[in-house]
């Protein structure tokens, strides 16, 4: 169980919604994943198409929480503003801060992102930082009441997967609250290690969305982050410099 | 009456009196729409009430597809 701020989640994969080929595979995608928070965007509507598609139109907000972000912010005082729009459909309390300090690489500013993160919960809402994999960083965002840590595996949409997995898991052993990998994850195996090292869940777009076949790797994704979870929880055995024999050596028959 | 809708200068009819007009204007009542009106969100429940004014700048969003 995943429990963010009042909110209980069977499913420990959070699903972004940019970037499918076209919502019939986007739909089905979400369906297999079994996800229960799905993120969207804040952008100016086309008031000259009223009868556009929006994928918000075709889910059944029964089912999903809907977990905006602030992408497009570069400041603290802009994320609040894209934060307070997302509020005011009157669909969701949850924000993902993201304010992001450098285009070409896409990696939060942690200045802005603490800041907005202070913001927005004195406005009430419930607060989920997108971070960099910085852990001092990581403990002041918690250390406001941020109600779950989302530290990137590497920048978004590049698939790198985890590229320290030492800081994510130093965030992970300090957390009093849930720390959720977000961004750069690529394959199964990147999400599986995540939850491995601990976390508990895996935030993931791109990894999705821009596969071949986006319906099975939202699958393969589900299926890896619940063995990524039952691994962790297991408690996996220690490395060892030299084998150990699975077999006994007592009672060999020789000749 | 003329609006800055989204940064565009726009003309509207003089039917058009609130932000519940507005959005009916274009057919988009029946969307979910969020709005802002010269920087102040408006609240939903307060669309029928919130009257425009020449040279209001309005901004008119919502939820599309992101990470």
């Amino acid at each position: 169980m995943l429990k963010i701020g009042p909110y209980e989640f069977q499913s420990r994969l959070l699903l972004g919604t940019g970037k499918y080929p076209n919502f019939d595979v986007q739909k089905e995608a979400v369906a297999v994943s079994e996800t229960e928070v799905l993120t969207f965007a804040v952008r100016r509507m086309n008031i000259f198409e009223p009868n556009q598609p929006n994928f918000l139109e075709k889910l059944d907000l029964e089912k999903y929480k809907l977990l905006p972000n602030t992408a497009g912010a570069k400041t603290a005082e802009e994320a609040v503003r894209i934060a307070k729009l997302a509020k005011a459909s009157g669909l969701c309390d949850m924000i993902k801060v993201e304010v992001i300090g450098c285009p070409k690489t896409l990696l939060p500013d942690p200045v802005e992102t603490l800041r907005a993160s202070e913001m927005l919960l004195e406005e009430g809402f419930i607060v989920l930082p997108y971070t960099s994999d910085d852990v001092i960083l990581a403990r002041r965002l918690q250390d406001l009441g941020c109600h779950a840590i989302m530290p990137g595996a590497s920048p978004i949409g590049s698939g790198q997967g985890i590229i320290n997995p030492l800081n994510i898991s130093l965030i992970i052993e300090q957390a009093t609250v849930p720390v959720i990998v977000d961004a750069g994850v690529g394959s199964p195996t990147d999400a599986a290690l995540a939850m491995e090292l601990g976390a508990d869940g895996v935030l993931l777009n791109t990894a999705v969305a821009g596969a071949e076949d986006p319906v099975k790797m939202a699958k393969a994704m589900k299926l890896a982050i619940e063995a990524g979870r039952l691994g962790y929880e297991a408690g996996r055995i220690p490395k060892k410099r030299y084998a150990t024999a699975s077999s006994p050596m007592e009672g060999m028959s020789t000749v | 009456m003329e609006l800055t809708i989204n940064g565009e200068v726009i003309k509207l009819p003089t039917n058009v009196l609130t932000v519940a007009d507005l959005l009916t204007h274009f057919q988009l009542n029946e969307k979910i729409a969020m709005v802002e009106v010269n920087l102040s969100i408006i609240e939903r429940s307060h669309f029928a009430e919130t009257k425009l004014s020449n040279g209001d700048k309005v901004e008119i969003v919502h939820f599309v597809g992101g990470g």
